[in-house]
């Protein structure tokens, strides 16, 4: 029975096994392609490579100008996600603790809004930049922190609703203790209150983190300029309207996953974490 | 009390004004420009003005038949992908669930995808749907199956229908796996005792006591599946033709295409007002089913 048993589940562990082979076999195929010559990619798609060309690396690299992107790609994560963390968990601290109609009013207009399509701001937005320019002298297209203070704000709701819902659910007597041992409102939020709210961060910065370095449809607007390209904006250049080269384009497209593998891997068990608090609440 | 209350107005402003200030310039304003907007006709150039035209902007759009056929596409698509993502992401959730070691290393694999920008995903998809799957159709004889399914109008919804069930199953299977862990196990020892069996067991006990699971699954997954760009932009582009153009590229093009500024504005205000009322009517409707233990 016993054995009967154990090698039941080991059938079971390899089949489970399989299927999860086969789920990643896409990310096979753009790699094995990654390093074939056009023939043999044409010849059989599915193949492994004979002989491994690590050329293709060299000239995506080269094409989708990768050390910048990455570096552009980092730069811009970082910041938003650090600036959102800081923002939004002092505005959701203060309005979950102040709890009037004010405070009501503004959570409301946080979480109402998350509601509204990217695109139905689109337009407006690249018109507000025009005139941010235009009228006030200030540029925001093709700049780092035009798009930084873009991500802060379509970042705040999400981040907001989530900080508040913790807040709710930790004691306030320890706050009011550090009040009365003379700690300013600055001091009690930092010092007592910022290191209770460890998970929720955790939360938030895994969210944004998957969010705005896969996110492409705003930089796309924003910045034109080549220099100042994100990785996904960077892939695009495979695909322009000449033929693709494939093997090229799925070394490039191997180059761009890389970073986020890495990512998962050593974070994977705050992201899964992140990921269903994000989604439960 | 007086001082106090004062010092905490201003502490009040120093904590909350920051984060509202940006959020109001990113989203409250642009919102309100974009409901004026819709209401113009405009080409987008500076040297022409817009020009005031009432609701003949969002009367225009029963007429429109491309946008019609997008609105057509975007439903069936979504629709389709609904059920598709979280059929897979529940079977996926039920088969790891069990006590097997692999279990780790397989929502590791499932979970995968989910974190590849949809971008990218679209676009090593396009390789397989269209060039890899001709040399093989070339190759095996099988032409019936694989053939360059980006150039047919049909199999193309499907194609993005496969790409985003296979980016987003493994996101929903991580909230089934939560939901289901949740359920008590005396709960599903009394119904094996009871002689509820196999299917039985789990569409009469297992199923309904997951259902806030599937509100939050079936609410995030109708909403990407709605809104769905990337995908769209990367595997088919819109084509053949514009029989995959959904809504958000059709909004897209209006505007940053055909420069038409003002209708392209008030499609998108139609696009939120769809996005909401969905939305809510969804949350509303599955609260009902939930069953309270």
């Amino acid at each position: 029975m016993t054995t009967r048993r154990k090698v039941g589940r080991f059938v079971a562990s390899l089949l489970i096994l399989a299927l999860g082979l086969c789920f990643l076999f896409p990310l096979y195929i753009m790699v094995a392609n990654s390093l074939k010559n056009r023939a043999q990619l044409y010849a059989d798609p599915v193949a492994l490579p004979t002989t491994a060309l690590w050329g293709n690396y060299t000239e995506a690299m080269e094409k989708m100008n990768f050390l910048r992107s990455f570096a552009n790609s980092l730069l811009i994560t970082i910041i938003s996600v650090a600036l959102i963390v800081f923002f939004s968990s002092m505005c959701a601290w203060m309005i979950t603790r102040t709890g009037d109609r004010k405070s009501k009013g503004i959570y409301f207009l946080f979480v109402a809004t998350m509601l509204i399509p990217f695109q139905t701001l689109m337009m407006p937005l690249v018109q507000m930049m025009k005139w941010s320019r235009q009228f006030l002298g200030i540029p925001v297209l093709n700049t780092y922190h035009g798009i930084v203070f873009l991500y802060i704000g379509f970042g705040m709701s999400m981040a907001v609703f989530l900080f508040s819902g913790f807040v709710k659910s930790i004691p306030i007597s320890l706050e009011e203790a550090a009040t009365l041992d003379g700690c300013s409102v600055w001091g009690v939020f930092w010092r007592v209150v910022f290191p209770m709210l460890t998970p929720t961060t955790m939360t938030v910065i895994i969210l944004d983190i998957i969010w705005i370095w896969n996110d492409y449809l705003l930089p796309s607007l924003v910045l034109n300029n080549k220099a100042l390209r994100t990785i996904p904006l960077s892939t695009s250049s495979f695909f322009g309207v000449f033929t693709i080269q494939w093997n090229q384009a799925m070394a490039g497209l191997t180059l761009a996953i890389i970073p986020v593998v890495i990512f998962y891997f050593s974070a994977q068990k705050y992201i899964i974490k992140g990921v269903t608090a994000g989604a439960v609440k | 009390m007086i001082p106090s209350k004062k010092r905490g107005n201003g502490w009040f402003n120093v904590f909350v004004l920051p984060a509202l200030i940006i959020f109001s310039i990113v989203v409250l304003v642009p919102f309100v420009i974009g409901i004026c907007y819709s209401f113009v006709s405009w080409d987008g150039l500076v040297m022409h003005k817009p020009q005031f035209v009432g609701m003949t902007n969002y009367a225009k759009l029963f007429h429109d038949a491309r946008f019609g056929q997008s609105a057509i596409h975007t439903i069936q698509f979504t629709v389709v992908a609904v059920l598709a993502i979280n059929i897979l992401g529940l079977l996926l959730a039920l088969m790891v669930t069990s006590s097997l070691k692999i279990n780790a290393v397989a929502r590791t694999m499932f979970f995968m995808p989910n974190l590849i920008g949809g971008l990218i995903l679209g676009y090593i998809w396009r390789f397989i749907l269209s060039d890899a799957f001709k040399a093989i159709g070339e190759r095996t004889g099988m032409t019936s199956i694989f053939f360059n399914w980006l150039l047919d109008p049909h199999a193309a919804l499907v194609s993005l229908v496969v790409v985003i069930t296979w980016q987003m199953a493994g996101y929903v299977m991580i909230i089934y796996i939560t939901g289901i862990q949740s359920v008590p196990d005396e709960v599903m020892e009394a119904a094996v005792i009871d002689g509820a069996t196999g299917w039985k067991r789990f569409f009469r006990i297992e199923l309904p006591l997951i259902m806030p699971s599937v509100t939050i699954c079936t609410f995030y997954s109708l909403s990407n599946c709605f809104k769905i760009y990337d995908i769209n932009l990367s595997l088919t582009g819109g084509g053949p033709g514009v029989s995959t153009e959904m809504f958000a590229m059709n909004i897209y093009n209006e505007i940053f295409s055909y420069n038409n500024y003002g209708y392209g504005q008030a499609k998108a205000i139609m696009f939120f007002l769809l996005v909401a009322a969905v939305s809510l009517t969804q949350v509303v409707l599955t609260k009902r089913k939930e069953v309270q233990l």
